[in-house]
């Protein structure tokens, strides 16, 4: 299109001279508009780098090799206060990672079931779902995540007061415990087991697809991979002679020793993102599946199709398309929401690394550069994820 | 051609960025006509709001100090609230002019942050509040405790130093403000809240059952809280440094808001160097002679300022201790005005 003015060449007498030609001002334009972009953001940064040294403020990187020294509630590596302001952060990043990856899970499958429960034909589920979406999607989130904590501490006991099944699980309000597992020799074989199981799995489906064109015949892959899945690494497991024990949760005077255990934040966080979250998601299903219009589902009972495959293998599919798109945006929203983890607590990257190692070193400028760039990578992991699975499921025009 | 004009804004905006950077404090707050202050979210006897929504504590009156020898009015001063998370880069932002928040003075707050402490008002040590309950009666016994504290602050370094250096366990649950802590404390999500010790005072009279806890008799470090200003101006440096020095020398010299008319025809030179400025000593300051007569007819003098906020005179009770007068006990020590 660019090249029209010159390509269109006999026709035309004389070439413009190159300041009145588009197509090189457009190019001449741009790159200026770039430098001038480039030059100011430099310049920006020369100019934070002078004022701070000036000022007197340190600057660099080399806090992250310093000793950090101070505790932090949770961690999912091990940590403890001699570890460098560097391990702060990773702790922090795994933390805030947990928490979106496990919000992202719950948020889709109760967002999913409120969705379709809204389109339910039954009167009362379809009222409670619609009062449910509209009363939790209205109400801040960090209110939302105060009174989760506030109502998960006050109805838990104590810790000499737990509730506990068999003196292996304990609820109270120092958080969930139970015995932790401990893999002893050998229980190597059940993961590879397991990994063996997920490629076969893969290669049923495929196998069963090509099955279906062929014959037209169904396989139950459903049931022969739910075996799969179970039974190979049960197998392994008996075969090795169960090298697995426990570790039990064991009361001491202030805490219960041992164990794993869950913090009351990490319940309290993930509560009020999982219910929140789902509020939208909700929205988003019954939007995605009213699109799908009703000509296709009469369509596909009149081909025979039970109830079950209509929706697997007509509504659904179609609704996916509509769904995905905005479904991306309420995920990069629950990761970001998961920053709100400092009003109560939850150790997570905002907390530990912008809160307390920001404070002990005062570098600000470099603390919350590394925190936004990484809540810009999960961001955009995210993305690209949802945006393959998009891809994978947009419309096939043929 | 047709890019001058940007490059000549955007040129503009820099140089906008640069020129921002660093003017007088004094001047900046004169030209105001107000002091901003950073005080903490609400710390009884230190910095909080009344019923009314005035601000009380000896934070406060250190910042009303500053106002009304600056200004000449202590109630030209403008709060900032801030969490001990947002002090600093507030401070060195330019967003407040001082912080008066019980913060303490360490080597690495006064080496790496581009700040400077303007000397000690308050000193202070960390301690442990516990409930009753527990049976505590040492903070040696508190291996495997869950412990209540603020974020940002020393006490967590502290904590963690003390639990090692003693060779137990403990699990920090860090909030971002005291208020927070204490509800945390209250819901008994931990057994053990730590704090400076004249905080710990201060949120046990926020306590709906502060009979059932106590403070547990250890002091694990030393704090020395005072005001803080930005490195590179000596000027308000000076003024800050020597509101606080006028306010302990005058008790020294026995000068308070309600003898102070009286004294400005006292027969003792260092009075009269005081009150009404011999030797130029508010002019050395950039000031004028009478800035120390209003501090003390307007705040009063730094028994006055304990007494009301944390001292006998308030419901913190807190005895001068460290923080009496060095030929009284204590170890306040006021460089003489002279």
């Amino acid at each position: 299109m660019a090249d029209q003015p010159t390509s269109g060449g006999g026709s035309q007498p004389s070439k413009p001279p190159p300041w009145n030609d588009p197509a090189v001002r457009s190019i001449v334009f741009q790159v200026l508009a770039l430098v001038v972009l480039g030059w100011f953001f430099w310049t920006i940064l020369n100019n934070t780098l002078a004022n701070m040294e000036r000022r007197g403020i340190s600057t660099g990187f080399a806090f992250l090799d310093r000793a950090a020294g101070f505790g932090i509630l949770m961690s999912l590596i091990p940590y403890d206060e001699s570890n460098s302001y560097g391990r702060t952060f990773v702790v922090g990043l795994l933390n805030t990672v947990l928490v979106a990856f496990l919000g992202i899970i719950l948020a889709t499958v109760l967002g999913f079931v409120l969705g379709v429960a809204r389109l339910s034909n039954n009167w009362v589920i379809a009222k409670l779902a619609t009062v449910y979406v509209e009363v939790v999607r209205n109400i801040p989130l960090l209110l939302q995540i105060f009174f989760w904590y506030i109502a998960v501490l006050q109805a838990l006991p104590g810790i000499r007061q737990s509730i506990t099944v068999g003196d292996a699980f304990y609820l109270n309000n120092r958080g969930f415990f139970f015995p932790k597992p401990i893999f002893g020799d050998g229980f190597g074989l059940v993961w590879i087991a397991l990994i063996v199981a997920v490629a076969a799995i893969v290669c049923l489906r495929k196998w069963a697809r090509q099955r279906l064109d062929r014959t037209g015949q169904l396989f139950p892959v459903i049931y022969v991979s739910i075996g799969l899945i179970i039974g190979l690494p049960l197998l392994a497991f008996l075969a090795m002679g169960a090298p697995l024990s426990f570790e039990f949760a064991e009361l001491q005077r202030f805490r219960l020793a041992g164990g794993a255990s869950v913090i009351p934040e990490l319940m309290a966080l993930l509560w009020a993102l999982t219910m929140y979250t789902a509020a939208f998601i909700a929205e988003i299903v019954r939007a995605g599946i009213l699109a799908v219009s009703h000509g296709q589902t009469e369509a596909s009972r009149a081909l025979g199709l039970k109830n079950s495959q209509t929706l697997q293998l007509v509504v659904i599919p179609q609704a996916m398309r509509v769904i995905i798109p905005p479904l991306t945006s309420q995920y990069l929203n629950l990761t970001k929401n998961s920053s709100l983890a400092t009003a109560i607590g939850y150790p997570d990257l905002v907390a530990v690394f912008m809160g307390t190692t920001l404070n002990q070193t005062g570098q600000a400028v470099e603390i919350v550069a590394m925190t936004m760039a990484v809540y810009l990578t999960i961001s955009l992991l995210i993305s690209l994820v949802m945006n393959i699975y998009n891809r994978r499921m947009a419309l096939v025009e043929r | 051609m047709k890019s001058t004009p940007i490059l000549v804004a955007a040129a503009a905006v820099a140089a906008l960025v640069a020129g921002a950077a660093q003017a007088a404090t004094l001047d900046d707050v004169k030209s105001k006509g107000v002091l901003s202050c950073g005080v903490s979210t609400g710390l009884p006897g230190f910095s909080a709001p009344d019923a009314n929504k005035n601000w009380n504590g000896i934070d406060v009156d250190v910042c009303r100090a500053i106002a009304a020898a600056v200004l000449g009015d202590a109630g030209k001063v403008k709060y900032t609230p801030l969490t001990a998370k947002e002090r600093f880069t507030a401070l060195q932002s330019g967003e407040i002019d001082v912080l008066a928040r019980n913060t303490t003075w360490t080597h690495t707050r006064d080496t790496s942050l581009g700040l400077n402490f303007a000397g000690v008002h308050y000193y202070d040590g960390q301690g442990f509040l516990v409930t009753k309950s527990l049976g505590v009666k040492s903070a040696k016994e508190l291996d495997g405790a869950a412990v209540c504290i603020q974020a940002g602050t020393t006490t967590e370094l502290n904590l963690a130093d003390y639990f090692r250096f003693n060779k137990m366990q403990y699990k920090a649950v860090v909030f971002d403000t005291s208020e927070q802590t204490l509800a945390g404390f209250e819901a008994n999500r931990c057994d053990v809240l730590t704090s400076d010790q004249s905080q710990l005072y201060a949120l046990r009279t926020k306590i709906k059952n502060a009979a059932n806890t106590v403070v547990l008799p250890e002091v694990i470090s030393k704090e020395p809280l005072g005001p803080v200003v930005r490195q590179g101006d000596d000027q308000w440096f000076n003024i800050v440094k020597w509101t606080l020095n006028a306010m302990i020398n005058a008790e020294e010299l026995g000068v308070s808001s309600k003898n102070v008319d009286a004294k400005k025809s006292d027969k003792n030179p260092a009075v009269a160097r005081l009150v009404i400025g011999t030797g130029d000593m508010g002019k050395k300051l950039g000031l004028d002679n009478d800035w120390a007569y209003r501090i003390l007819k307007q705040v009063g003098n730094y028994a006055e300022i304990f007494e009301r906020n944390v001292g006998a005179g308030s419901p913190l009770k807190i005895s001068r201790g460290l923080n009496a007068l060095w030929n009284q006990g204590g170890i306040l020590y006021a460089p003489p005005i002279r």
